[in-house]
């Protein structure tokens, strides 16, 4: 395997910047304990943009994308140094309240997590933590409103009581991506959102991205180099904590500027 | 020959049968050009062998000896029978017992009857020709298993499988063993309280509302008529189990909730041993800790609030066992909250919700069965205890539903009614099966509730 070994002093290329930026990461360094796993990654993430991150296992890109809604604080040991911020206000900040930050930065997990409660309790879950409905009519319509985004609402509606662990792996995951949905946030985070999930579900999941794209920033870390082109508008790959190269989705997977992007598209290492 | 000798006489053959049965094994592979020529390793052939020779004479030997006594019983005593001084079973008893002493020596011979005479006698020739019978049984059983063990030994032979299979046969025979002794124990307890329902309406025994087992011991007796109504047994147990739940439950739960999400790993390595101490606790401990702490402490609390406490309370007892079966809660709470998914957690925070929303909403939610599980087995635990009882409760059987008075337990009636010098089969001694019996029923009920539960738990997230 050629050209593993961390560059000293590297510099991202392509644009990693955005003019219309809905979170912006600058220089940001993530220590788990004592080891360093992301090294000065600075990024944009644009108003309505979906971006991919990529690279292989153990680069970084899931811990980057947890530190953007602050789940790394339920890690031990885990400090994040650098500035994140999300329409201007910086997320580390003593004075922001994290309840307020996670309903605004939605996540979806790798494994579908349902809780092992109704469809409907499971959508309705976070509108009824943040008091986002009045009366029962209210939390009614946002459940709907909510699976009918996430493409869910057809084939639940009928049993909407019926517990939400029973669902396929497919479903469950727009449950859950439904369930993100409820609370109106304005970013989504999907962490590998389709690993778990067949070829069938897994389209219907980018499709869903797609169109979810219209209102929500999304950004998505993936292991399918597929996906990411299918899916984004930009593409981040990520070599051991840093971060090589940011570049629209087309140009990264037919001209990638750096060659660790290019060794890892055509399949060299990854 | 005593049978222990017998015992290690045949173990020591077992192991010479294990090497005899290696070196065989080898020389048949040395020719063949290896020992993967064979089916099996030679450890499996000289296994094989040992349990050929061993096993056969150790289960005759187990089987002789709870067998010889009342077979040789029954033979001697038949001619004692036949001397015609055998009235009742009483009288039986009597015999037998004055024939063993005579034959140990411990009795003197002088001024017997001759038949009780000849009875001892025979009964020490039974013994020795019993002895001597099964000593060349046993021996010759384990030589010709070693025998036919070595000589099963071929290369094509599938030692292995055969290992196996009487491997498998032990094990079973061990979770019998336990499930048989249950058995034993539910029988034994069935069989004497039939014999006390006879004497006692079972009607009466189930719904009567005064307990007072004194009977007459003379017919001209009075004021002992006894009775057996269970009932303010049942209601004292209820009510002192329901303090200590009433304490084990929040406290329990509670602190299972701060070691399994809130505790640092250190104060968790710290914390929990020490909770699980509590469990390690004599009883009795508890119990003078209950009578001589807690109950004075309680009456003086409530004579300064004008209430009238008795000296023995049920909330003494109560809640001294409370905090006895904490641990039994704690631990297994903090087992089914550690069990749930961490991305169940994960789901819950990444909404927004805090950590105590997460936990009130997703968390005990999701592991309620368990819990409950952990909570029916600290309650049967409660049913079932005595000491703290015996001690800090009372014995006064009061139907009553205030905490503050003195009451009883099923077991702390079950202990006073054994305990002493007691005729064996009055009415009184029986009541202890009959209580037993029903307390057996209402814990098995429990336990089976708390495993369905605690099955239930197992299908959550698959």
């Amino acid at each position: 395997m050629p050209d593993m070994k961390v560059n000293e002093k590297h510099v991202t290329v392509g644009k990693q910047f955005h003019d219309d930026p809905r979170m912006t990461m600058r220089n940001v360094n993530v220590f788990y304990g004592e080891k360093q796993a992301i090294h000065d990654v600075s990024i944009d993430i644009g108003k309505n943009e979906v971006m991919a991150m990529i690279g292989p296992s153990g680069c970084g890109k899931s811990t980057f994308l947890r530190s953007l809604n602050r789940m790394n604080d339920t890690v031990e040991g885990c400090r994040v140094e650098g500035e994140i911020c999300m329409d201007g206000e910086s997320l580390y900040n003593t004075k922001l309240d994290v309840v307020e930050l996670r309903a605004r930065v939605g996540m979806v997990f790798q494994k579908p997590n349902p809780f092992p409660k109704s469809i409907y309790e499971n959508v309705a879950y976070g509108a009824k933590i943040h008091g986002l409905a009045d009366s029962r009519i209210d939390l009614d319509e946002i459940v709907e409103n909510s699976l009918n985004k996430a493409g869910l609402w057809k084939e639940v509606k009928d049993r909407l009581h019926q517990p939400g662990t029973g669902l396929s792996g497919g479903q469950q995951q727009r449950l859950c991506i439904a369930r993100a949905i409820a609370v109106t946030p304005e970013v989504i985070l999907m962490d590998e959102p389709c690993s778990a999930l067949d070829p069938i579900a897994t389209a219907r999941i980018e499709e869903l991205i797609k169109e979810l794209s219209e209102n929500f920033t999304i950004a998505i870390v993936t292991h399918s180099m597929q996906q990411a082109a299918r899916v984004s508008d930009r593409t981040a790959y990520f070599h051991l904590g840093q971060l090589i190269e940011v570049n629209p989705t087309e140009q990264v997977f037919t001209m990638p500027e750096h060659e660790l992007t290019e060794g890892y598209i055509t399949g060299r290492f990854g | 020959m005593q049978a222990s000798t017998l015992f290690i006489i045949i173990i020591g053959l077992s192991i010479f049968g294990y090497f005899m049965g290696q070196g065989r094994a080898l020389a048949l592979a040395k020719p063949l050009g290896g020992i993967r020529k064979l089916h099996s390793l030679p450890s499996y052939y000289a296994a094989q062998a040992a349990l050929f020779c061993a096993l056969p004479a150790i289960v005759l030997m187990g089987l002789w000896l709870i067998f010889e006594q009342p077979i040789i019983d029954s033979l001697v005593m038949s001619r004692v029978e036949a001397g015609g001084l055998i009235e009742s079973k009483a009288d039986y008893n009597l015999a037998l017992n004055r024939v063993h002493n005579i034959a140990a020596g411990v009795l003197s011979r002088e001024g017997q009857q001759s038949v009780v005479l000849a009875a001892a006698d025979n009964l020490n020739a039974f013994r020795t020709n019993a002895r001597l019978a099964l000593t060349l049984l046993a021996l010759s059983l384990s030589v010709a298993g070693l025998v036919l063990g070595l000589r099963r030994i071929r290369p094509d032979f599938r030692a292995r499988a055969s290992v196996e299979w009487i491997m498998s046969g032990l094990l079973m025979a061990c979770a019998l063993l336990a499930i048989f002794t249950t058995l034993g124990i539910l029988l034994s307890v069935v069989f004497e309280s039939i014999h006390f329902f006879r004497s006692v309406p079972i009607s009466e025994f189930i719904f009567g509302t005064s307990w007072s087992p004194q009977t007459a011991i003379r017919a001209d007796q009075v004021g002992s008529s006894g009775s057996f109504g269970a009932v303010p047994l049942f209601t004292g147990t209820l009510l002192i189990s329901a303090v200590a739940m009433f304490v084990a439950v929040p406290v329990g739960l509670m602190s299972a909730i701060y070691l399994a999400e809130y505790a640092s790993r250190r104060t968790r390595t710290l914390v929990k041993p020490t909770l699980e101490i509590l469990a390690g606790i004599p009883t009795v401990v508890y119990g003078f800790f209950a009578a001589l702490t807690v109950a004075p402490f309680i009456r003086n609390l409530g004579e300064s609030l004008g209430l009238d406490v008795s000296s023995e309370s049920a909330l003494a007892a109560g809640s001294v066992m409370g905090v006895m079966i904490i641990p039994f809660i704690s631990s297994l709470a903090d087992d089914v909250i550690t069990a749930v998914p961490q991305s169940m957690r994960d789901g819950s925070l990444a909404l927004g919700a805090t950590k105590s929303e997460t936990i009130r909403k997703v968390v005990v939610p999701a592991a309620l069965p368990g819990i409950v599980g952990g909570v029916l087995l600290a309650l049967s635990r409660a049913i079932g205890e005595t000491m703290i009882v015996v001690m800090a409760a009372g014995m006064a059987a009061n139907l009553t539903a205030n905490p503050l008075d003195t009451v009883t337990t099923v077991t702390v009636q079950i202990v006073t009614l054994l305990t002493g010098d007691q005729e064996f089969d009055s009415a009184k001694t029986l009541a202890a099966f009959a209580l037993g019996l029903m307390l057996f029923v209402v814990t098995l009920c429990l336990n089976i509730v708390a495993l369905r539960v605690v099955k239930k738990y197992r299908e959550q997230y698959e």
